[in-house]
């Protein structure tokens, strides 16, 4: 058979399989439905929240709120560059969105570091309750990640790797927002160290195996 | 196929099949085939420029074809379409240079193999002269690609050995046995004794 007659061949095919398909939602919809995920897990979590601790740690010094807008804007604007670059014809570009919120997010944890004066009220984060923190991070973060997946899985993601590390960093900034609700401490050098590892474990996890899985949906 | 430019220079007008496309999202099967049909030569187009070797590009096409029947859904008719399907089209040719090159990478040609691998396919000059065919048979050596035809005439023909063709031409022997397996199969199909074809 020649290639026209084989490529007329698979268009009769695809058009006779065709059945009426309902159209995608926006970027920003499909944002906007994993965000209420995000928000049934801080609802389920507030009811562990200490709310006046929270609100005077955070009010005490901008580091500790800026890092949380950081977070929490890192997370909102990653799932909509995800969403956006799952999309084929959209500009890969939209990833750009996500890097200053997590700038804001890692300048801002790292001055809380290094800031000499302690918070009032609270104490340092004590060393083994970093491996809780991880584990808090890691158990929050893989649940999202799927989530985020398989809505991601809907779309036809061209750059599969890309989005992949966009969907980890989502859930990895979505994690550290929800971990403020019941972390009682100060910043310190070792719980930034966990936030880092576990950010760069939860997109490396979603590099690979993410990534596998948009890829197949792609095919 | 038409060259590079074939897009610009059939008229496409890009509203025109987004429209289709909003009427094939809506089941509309003839909307789908004209759609699809359409986008064959813009695909194809996008695939040379992207570095798809000629003999490759259908693959790329026809695997356009499928991604475009996956990715239905992820199509807004209130943006333009080409925008929608070169960004398609370039990531599949770019996916089939990729595989080609892990292909390439990973498969070693073995000259001496290659060279004496018997062909117990029936002689198509043999053929030919049994069915009394040898005047189709010289009209289709003829429409033959000057690499071929040569090869054809002086193996097949002159019956020279591939060390005295190879002589004579100047080309590689395995370059020689390429060309004329090349010849051979396209005679066979064109004197329709190849079932393959």
């Amino acid at each position: 058979m020649s290639d026209t007659a084989t490529q007329e061949a698979l268009i009769d095919r695809l058009a006779g399989t065709l059945r009426p398909v309902r159209r995608l939602p926006s970027p920003w919809k499909r944002t906007a439905f994993w965000l209420v995920a995000v928000l049934l897990i801080g609802i389920v979590l507030s009811r562990f929240t200490d709310f006046a601790a929270l609100s005077a740690r955070l009010r005490s010094v901008p580091d500790m709120w800026l890092s949380q807008v950081g977070a929490a804007l890192t997370a909102i604007f990653a799932a909509w560059a995800a969403f956006q670059t799952s999309v084929p014809g959209r500009s890969p570009q939209a990833a750009w969105v996500a890097v200053p919120p997590a700038l804001l997010w890692v300048c801002a944890s790292t001055a809380g570091c290094l800031r000499l004066t302690p918070i009032a009220g609270t104490v340092p984060e004590p060393p083994m309750h970093a491996i809780e923190c991880l584990k808090f991070l890691l158990l929050v973060s893989v649940p999202l990640a799927s989530l985020l997946t398989w809505r991601l899985m809907r779309a036809c993601p061209l750059r599969p790797g890309l989005t992949a590390v966009l969907a980890g960093l989502a859930s990895a900034g979505a994690a550290s927002c929800l971990l403020t609700l019941i972390h009682p401490f100060d910043a310190t050098a070792d719980d930034l160290l966990v936030h880092l590892l576990a950010v760069l474990t939860v997109i490396a996890l979603c590099r690979g195996a993410g990534k596998r899985l948009l890829d197949r949906a792609r095919k | 196929m038409a060259g590079p430019s074939e897009d610009k220079a059939i008229p496409i007008d890009d509203r025109a099949l987004a429209e289709l496309m909003r009427s094939a999202q809506a089941g509309d099967k003839a909307a789908y085939q004209a759609v699809l049909r359409a986008s064959v030569p813009i695909v194809a187009a996008s695939a040379r420029r992207t570095g798809v070797p000629r003999d490759a590009v259908d693959d790329v096409v026809q695997d356009v074809l499928l991604t475009i029947h996956r990715a239905l859904p992820t199509y807004d008719p209130a943006r333009p379409f080409l925008p929608w399907l070169r960004a398609i089209a370039v990531r599949r040719a770019i996916d089939a240079l990729r595989s080609q090159g892990r292909r390439g990478a990973r498969e070693a040609d073995d000259e001496i193999a290659y060279l004496n691998h018997p062909d117990d396919r029936p002689d198509v000059f043999e053929e030919a002269s049994r069915l009394g065919d040898a005047g189709r048979l010289r009209a289709a050596i003829a429409t033959l690609p000057p690499r071929q035809r040569e090869a054809i005439e002086i193996i097949g023909l002159r019956e020279q050995s591939l060390e005295e063709a190879s002589a004579a031409t100047g080309s590689s022997k395995v370059a020689l046995k390429v060309n004329f397996f090349r010849a051979l199969k396209s005679l066979r199909g064109r004197l329709g004794n190849d079932p393959d074809v």
